[in-house]
Parts: C-alpha cells; structure tokens; sequence
C-alpha cells in the first residue's frame, strides 16, 4: 500500500503508546490498532492507562488516558516497557509520558495543541517542540485539528463534531507507518456508527487523510513491517483479564452443571466482571448487585447452600469487608469462588493502579483457623483457566477459594486461543442424591476430606447449617473440646491436600543455576520476558513462577533447591517472600519489592539480577 | 416458580418439623410460642418438608433453625436478609422463611433490611422484636424506648428508636404485619397470611424477654390492659376495639384519633375500613405508628400490596433471553465476534 516500499524497515516487536486528553478517545484509537494488529496475524498484549477521575481537568497532565499496545512476529508476554513510538494528542500527554518512550522513540504530536495556553496549562515553561527537550528523537508535527477540520469540510460538519474524528487522523498516521491496512477499520465505523452515516463517512475522510498524510510529508525515514506471529494453527480472539475470567467462569458453570450466582458490588477494577456476568442471562447467570460487599458475598453464601456455583468478586478493601462472611463458607465448608482484582492499598489506596497488595489478607484475613484455597491469575488469558480452575476447586473440595488477579492483568489485553468447552476438564461436585441413607452433614471423603453437597428441596436430605462450630460427621452444635480441635485439622487438611489435586510446580530454566527467580500472579508476563532475555545474554538464570499459593505445589521444597540465590520479585513489600520463609524456611530468599502503582519493567529485573550475579 | 399453595395439602403435621435438638430458650421466653405456632402453620402450607428453608441471623432468636427439622442456615449478625436472598434467588421454588431480632434486623443489619423490603423477593421474614439485646445479657437496641436503662445506658437511652413499620414502609416495602406472642391464634393467622403472600412479608413480633426486658410489652399484651392499648385489624373491617368493642379509629383532619362509639352521633359507618391492599401507604403507616397510651397498637396485617417479586422479574428475564439470544453455549459467547483464524 505504501508508495515507499524500499524503505520498509522489519521489526521483531514494537510498542506504541496513545496519549492524550481522556475526552480524545484514545482507549478506542488504541482497540482499533489492536483489531488491525491482529488482523495482521501479530501476537500482542495492551495495557490502558487512565485516571480514576472520569473527566480531569482538560488539557491537564492528572487528565491524560493513554493506551499502550507491544505487538510483534515474536511472543509477547507483556504490553511493553517503554514506547518505541508515542502519539501525544496535547502538550500534556507529551509531558505525562516523557519518562515512557525510549530516547529513540518516534513522537507524533497535534501540533495545533501547542498553544501558550495549553503549554501553561500542562505545567510547561517553554515550548518542548522548540526547545531542545526532544532532541534525539523523530519528531512529526502535525496539524491534525486543522487537518481533521479540512478532511470533512465537503460533510458540513460543525466543528466540535469534525474535532471528534481527530484521533482518527492519529491512528491514520500511525497505520502508515506501519505499513497496515485501513479499510478494515471502515468496516468497524459503519457498524459503530451505523445511525449517523455522516459519521461514518466523517471517520473514513479522517483516517485516510491522516494515512496519506504520512505519505505525503515524507518525514519518516522509514515505514515499519512487523511480520506475523508464529501462533499454532486456531480461533483466536483479543481479551483483558476481566473478560476472561467472567467467561472462566462460565465455562465451570457449564461444565459443573451448575448456574452461576454472582453477588458482588461495584468497585474497581472488578466491575467488568459484574458487567460481564450480568449480560449473560441467557446462560442462567443471576447476578445481584448488592447493596455492599457483604451483601455480595454473604447472598453467594445462600445461593451455595442451595446449589449455584456462588461467586463474588471484589477488590481489596471489599474483600476487607467480606471477611467475615468467607469465615462462614469455612466453617459451613460451602463452595465459593472470591475474586479479588488487587488494586494499590491499603484503604481506598489507589483505586486505578495495579499492585500485589492483598496475598496476607487472602491467606490470613479472618478470626479464627480460616483456611482457603488460595491462588493467583498470571496474565490476562489466563484469568479463563484460573477462574475455571478456582470452580472446580472449590465445587469438587467443598471450599471457598480465593483467586487474586490485579489491574494490569484485568485490564491489559492479550491474544487468546480460544478452547472448546468440551475440551476443560471435568468439573464433578458432590451432590447427594435423594434420601441417601449415608447422608450425614458432616461425613466426609476419605480421599478429598470434603464433605458432601445436600440441596434443599432434595427429600431425605434436611440438616442445618451455620456459623456455630458443628460436630464431625453428623453437624450439630458442639462446642467439645476435642471435636473443635479436630474440625479445625480437618478444615485445614482438607485444603493442605489439594496440593494433590493441582499441577507440580514446575522451573524455566535449569534445574540449577546462579539465580532462580521467583514471583507469582500477575507478573508472570514480564518475569518471563527478563528470563528470556537474560539467558539469550547467556546468563545462569531460572524462573519459577507460581499460580497455587495456598496449598503450595507439592514439590515447591525441592524445586526451590539447587540455586546458589534465590531472589522473589514482588509487587509488594514482600508478602510472598514471607510467606515461603513461614513454610519453607531452609531457603535464603532474597527479594526485589516495587510499590510504585507501576508494573515491572523487564530493564529493571534484569539490572537486579545481573547485580546479583556480579555479587556471585 | 413462587410458592404454589396447594389446595390439597400434603399430609404433614408439626411432628415432620420438630427437631431432635434441646430447645435452649430461658423458659417463660416469648421464643418458644413462637416456635409452636410455626410448627402448626407448616404442615398447612402445602408444599412438601424438604422444600422449606429457614434462615437466620445471631442472637436469641436466631437460634431457631436449629429447633426446626427443615432445611436451615443459622448465618452471621446482621446478614439473614442477604443469605435468605441468595438462597431464593437460586432456588425460588423454596420457602423460605427468616427469622431475626430487633438487633440483627435494626442495627448491623439496618441496611439489608431497608433493602430486602425494596426488592421484594418472596420471603416470610419474622422479626423478633423484644427491644433488648438477650444474647449478649441485657444492652439497649434500636428498638429500645428512649430513656430506658439498660446495662449500656446507666443513665437512660438518649437515641430515638426506629419503629420497624415505619422502616419497612419508608423502604417501600409490600407487607407488614404485627402480632404479639402472648396471642398464638392471631400469630399462627398472620404467619399464614404471610406464607400466601407473595413477596417479603415482615411480621414484627412483640417478644417478650423475661431476662432482660421483662414486660417491656405489658401495656399492649396485659391482660388488664390489652382490649384498650391494642387493636387487631381485620381487611375490609372497620376498626373497633375495646374490652366492650365500643372503641373505634377515624381520621380526623391528617391525624387518626380514638372515637367512642354512640357519643357525639357517630357509629360504626364512620369509622375508618381498613384496606391493606392499599398501594398508597398514607394510612398504613399512621396505623404502624400507633401506640398507646394514645392510640391503640394496630396488630394484623397492616399492609399487604401485591407487585412483582426480584425472582419473577429476573427468572422472566432469563427466560426471554434463552429463547431470542443466539448464545446457546458459552462455545458460541467464546466464538462469536471479534475473532480471527490463523491457518
């Protein structure tokens, strides 16, 4: 398509970050190159970056949404250390992300927007186009407003509707450069905007304006090929973590058999599962948004008790607030599944930043022996198989489950290869049929220490449940010494023996070398890509990442042995590390601990272990 | 989907839901009349043992579910409303029936009780109201009288307490009754007139505790006093009381005033005919708001208004979406838009 062809340029990977005010539309900008990325058969990973305010003030740095997406012909695992090409709508989502590019990158800008007045209001004393600050960097000043006006200016617009089409001017730049195709994105407007044709038609004029536009000025020296991807033969789909895991779940409600019960109430960066879940009538979801977050989780509680896969989700302060109740699902040893999308804390924290903030309140945050399953999502796709894994779980064992995911993953996107249903593995709860002689509250499997599920309505089954210790096997009120002693070992056995149920733990890598590597959860993506790059320098590195937390695989001790330093990488001050230390305490556990709001970024993981191989 | 009284009831008496289990109550607690009318009202209903539920919250009261051979669940302070919710929404073929005390349904439960009643999901919940805190020996509620000591208020409760009909109509819910349990006939009967109810049906029941608040309710349940400090209002009844049912209620202006019956001319066709079907809750809450000495106590049914049940709203729901959407499977949620191929 492009007229220069012999200055195509091919890339393995690239990433790029859309900026600008959170009125410009730049999370849609950034979902339409990513339809585009994967119309070209590239594997990706994209984050969005906005602020918990709706609308800040306009033109101001707190005002800024971006979307950044790393696309490449190689696998990619995260969305992206720093930008190789930056697409700042305004002066103040240039100065918002100065310290995100790379001193390389490509800047494209709205040159029309670096006026006195939005210079002053993005804290700038000087003009950063003029001054010096971008030096090093190719920068393509474009006048989009008055580009965009003049695009339309045969469709009678007024101007603030024309101005609207303004990001697609960007994203017609940004496609030339990257030598893609833009009538596919055609098709996306006359669905989108299938009321207004004049819109369509606006949109259409825009991006191909913005398109011949790179053309015409001839101010990249080169345009950019990233070749696809080499992903095994499949359906595949883009999906943030939220999806996912709203649809893990309906996976497990399909394959249990039993109809999802979502009591949760809104909060971020949970909501979407809500959202999700709560669309999805016509596979026999009842959700109900609660009037708090008990009232989520303890209305779970009651749907259990009568049979739902019950599920609540949350984020760390709710889950503060569920704490009780999840006490109660202990001690009525009642499935539930408790999603906890993690969020900076403590208290309200900050509500849109991504952080290991709640594993100690997951593993302890209740009175008395209150033992749960407890297990972390590692990347976006993976949030389906964690929330499948977390149902079958806690419906075949009888308990609730906590799964942790953060906002990066639930917000961050990534390619998906969509299974069959058919091909998840069974999920089988222990109901008892009708007037089962054997039945008794409290009997339990041999094998699991699980208890058996008995429905109301199912005749010959009554028996009462509740908060009050219960005796063994036939569940009356007991407050007996030793029996209390004997259903806490058992409550807590019972999980400690789903470490039979899940997968051993497994190392990347050797199973020796200088550095092993240890995290868990949400990093998974950029300790993986450290990893790589690490031992492509040749470097005595491994990486073992963990999903189960509570109970640890089964061979954590003997996986953890056989490294000269063990170093466990946190988004946190340190509440894995402890944990290990707590269980298996004949390891000297290192640790790297950032609490910025921020993820990792893979140049900073491979500074500390590079340190500790120079201390070797 | 709702509870369908059958007709011809099913063959049960009150020994299919008596339980093996010591009843613990103090004796002489109002608990325990309580107990026996539920005992009686069950077998009627017409639905089989197994599809009964009975949940509850902490306190005396809530010790209930134990002392029934049902399906029950004894929950956590404050939270019955919200583990009954759950419980019907997942299977509203169930009856479910809750029971809680004027400090779980007023204080740490205050805000799911506003809220059940504003969903309206077809529950019997029955209010323990003996305006004490028992189980933890003798605090003050948000029931209790202002003024009253207690082991909280050495000096006099200084808080206004909340009337529980007034709570239930400000929080537009459908029904609300109020009995004693001094008086098992008019419990079992209202008990009754709440299982046919479709909808939340909370009942405020004058519990007596003989512990803590002994007599708090004498002026309304005495027997020297009861036929002038209480009146029992019957649907499509004008409202007479009085030991010699001479007694009666009319509005005068905005208020409701105590009429005598042949003094000043007026007779019994002016007195006000109580209508609990009423959408309008003007007079329905004057009436939960009665009390004497002034006005008698209104017992019965002060308000009973038919609409639409949370669980009918959203198994309908559920319904038409399975017949037009064209996810059948979570197959076709997974595959459906926005996917691509790669050979």
């Amino acid at each position: 398509m492009t007229s220069k062809k012999d200055r195509v340029v091919e890339l393995k990977k690239a990433v790029i970050r859309f900026a600008g005010d959170s009125g410009d539309g730049m999370q849609l900008t950034g979902s339409l190159f990513s339809d585009s990325t994967a119309f070209a058969g590239n594997d990706f990973a994209t984050f969005p970056d906005y602020p918990s305010e709706i609308r800040a003030p306009q033109g101001t740095v707190s005002g800024v949404s971006g979307f950044q997406i790393h696309f490449g012909k190689v696998d990619i695992h995260t969305s992206g250390d720093l930008a190789d090409v930056l697409v700042a709508m305004n002066p103040a989502s240039l100065k918002a992300n100065m310290n995100w590019i790379t001193r390389e990158a490509i800047i494209i800008v709205d040159s029309d927007t670096f006026t006195d007045k939005n210079l002053e209001k993005a804290g700038y004393k000087s003009d950063p186009l003029e001054d010096g600050t971008l030096t090093g960097h190719v920068v393509v000043k474009a006048p989009i407003g008055t580009m965009t006006k003049e695009a339309v200016s045969s469709l009678n617009l007024d101007n603030k509707t024309a101005q609207k089409s303004k990001n697609m001017f960007a994203l017609g730049i940004v496609f030339y450069m990257f030598n893609r195709d833009y009538k596919p994105t055609f098709k996306f407007f006359e669905q989108k905007f299938k009321a207004n044709p004049l819109i369509v038609e606006a949109n259409k004029a825009v991006l191909t304006a913005g398109y011949y536009f790179g053309d015409t000025i001839e101010a990249f020296a080169n345009t950019y090929k990233v070749e696809p991807a080499d992903l095994a033969k499949g359906l595949y789909r883009n999906v943030t973590g939220n999806l996912a895991t709203a649809w893990g779940l309906l996976a497990a409600s399909e394959r249990s058999g039993r109809k999802i019960f979502l009591g949760s109430y809104p909060i971020t960066p949970a909501t979407e599962i809500l959202q999700e879940l709560t669309k999805h009538k016509e596979l026999s979801v009842i959700a109900l948004q609660a009037e708090d977050e008990i009232a989520g989780i303890v209305s779970s509680i009651g749907a259990s008790f009568t049979g739902s896969l019950a599920v609540t989700t949350t984020s760390g302060p709710g889950l503060s607030l569920k704490s009780e109740a999840i006490g109660l699902a202990v001690i009525t040893e009642l499935p539930i599944v408790i999603i906890d999308v993690q969020r900076g804390g403590p208290s309200t924290g900050l509500p849109t930043k991504s952080e290991q903030s709640d594993l100690y309140q997951a593993l302890f945050g209740r009175n008395g022996e209150a033992p749960v399953i407890v297990m972390a999502a590692l990347s976006p796709v993976d949030c389906f198989y964690a929330a499948y894994e977390a149902s079958k779980l806690a419906l075949e064992h009888m308990t609730p489950v906590i799964l942790l995911t953060d906002g990066s993953i639930a917000n961050g996107s990534e390619v998906f290869q969509i299974p069959k249903v058919a091909d998840l593995l069974p999920i089988i709860p222990p109901i008892v049929p009708a007037n089962d002689p054997d039945y008794k509250p409290y009997k339990r499997d041999l094998e699991k220490l699980s208890r058996r599920w008995a429905l109301p309505g199912t005749p010959g089954l009554r028996h009462r449940l509740g908060g009050l210790e219960k005796d063994n096997v036939f569940g009356n009120v007991s407050s007996d010494p030793k029996n209390h002693q004997l259903m806490c070992e058992l409550r807590q056995e019972k999980v400690n023996r789903v470490a039979n149920y899940i997968p051993e733990q497994e190392v990347i890598g050797d199973d020796h070398s200088d550095v092993l590597m240890v995290s868990w959860g949400g990093t998974y993506g950029v300790m993986l890509t450290a990893l790589e790059e690490l031992r492509n320098e040749g470097k005595s590195v491994s990486l073992t990442h963990f999903k189960y937390i509570m109970p640890l695989p089964r061979n954590t001790r003997e996986i953890l042995s056989g490294y000269k330093k063990i170093v466990v990488c946190e988004i946190n001050l340190g509440q894995f590390v402890n944990y290990l230390r707590m269980q298996i305490p004949e390891f000297n556990y290192l640790q790297y601990n950032k609490i910025q709001g921020l993820p990792f970024m893979v140049a900073e993981l491979k500074d500390k272990v590079n340190e500790l191989l120079n201390d070797l | 989907m709702e509870n369908t009284i059958d007709t011809k009831k099913l063959i049960l008496s009150k020994e299919d839901f008596g339980s093996d289990q010591m009843v613990k109550w103090c004796p002489g607690c109002g608990d325990h009349a309580i107990l026996k009318s539920i005992e009686n009202v069950f077998p009627e209903i017409g639905i089989p043992k197994e599809d009964f539920v009975v949940v509850s919250g902490i306190g005396c009261s809530s010790r209930f579910p134990y002392y029934m051979n049902t399906y029950g669940f004894h929950g956590i302070h404050g939270r019955a409303a919200v583990l009954a919710t759950g419980v019907k929404l997942s299977n509203p073929k169930l009856s479910v029936w809750m029971i809680s005390g004027d400090g779980d349904s007023m204080a740490i439960g205050g805000n799911h009780f506003i809220h059940i009643a504003r969903r309206n999901l077809d529950i019997n919940y029955l209010m323990f109201n003996n305006k004490i805190y028992g189980l933890t020996k003798g605090q003050y509620s948000p029931t209790t009288p202002k003024g009253s000591k207690t082991k909280t208020s050495p000096q006099g409760t200084f808080e206004t307490p909340f009337n529980p009909g007034e709570l239930v109509i400000g929080a537009r819910g459908k029904f609300f009754a109020r009995v004693v349990d001094t008086n098992l006939k008019l419990m079992t009967q209202v008990f009754r007139q709440a299982a046919e109810h479709k909808g939340t049906s909370i009942i405020e029941i004058l519990a007596n505790c003989v512990i803590f608040n002994n007599q708090v309710h004498a002026l309304i349940t005495g027997r020297e006093t009861k036929d002038d400090s209480q009146i029992v209002l019957e649907a499509g009844k004008p409202m007479i009381f009085g030991a010699d049912l001479d007694k009666g209620i009319v509005l005068r202006g905005t208020k409701l005033v105590v009429v005598e019956i042949g003094k000043d001319g007026i007779t019994e066709a002016d007195l006000l005919v109580h209508d609990p079907s009423d959408p309008d809750p003007g007079i329905h809450l004057m009436l939960a708001n009665m009390a004497p000495p002034e006005l008698p106590a209104a017992l019965g049914v002060i308000r009973s208004v038919a609409a639409e049940t949370l669980e009918e709203a959203m198994y309908e729901s559920i319904e038409r979406e399975k017949k037009t959407s064209k996810i059948k499977c979570v197959d076709d949620l997974l595959t459906g838009g926005g996917t691509w191929t790669i050979d």
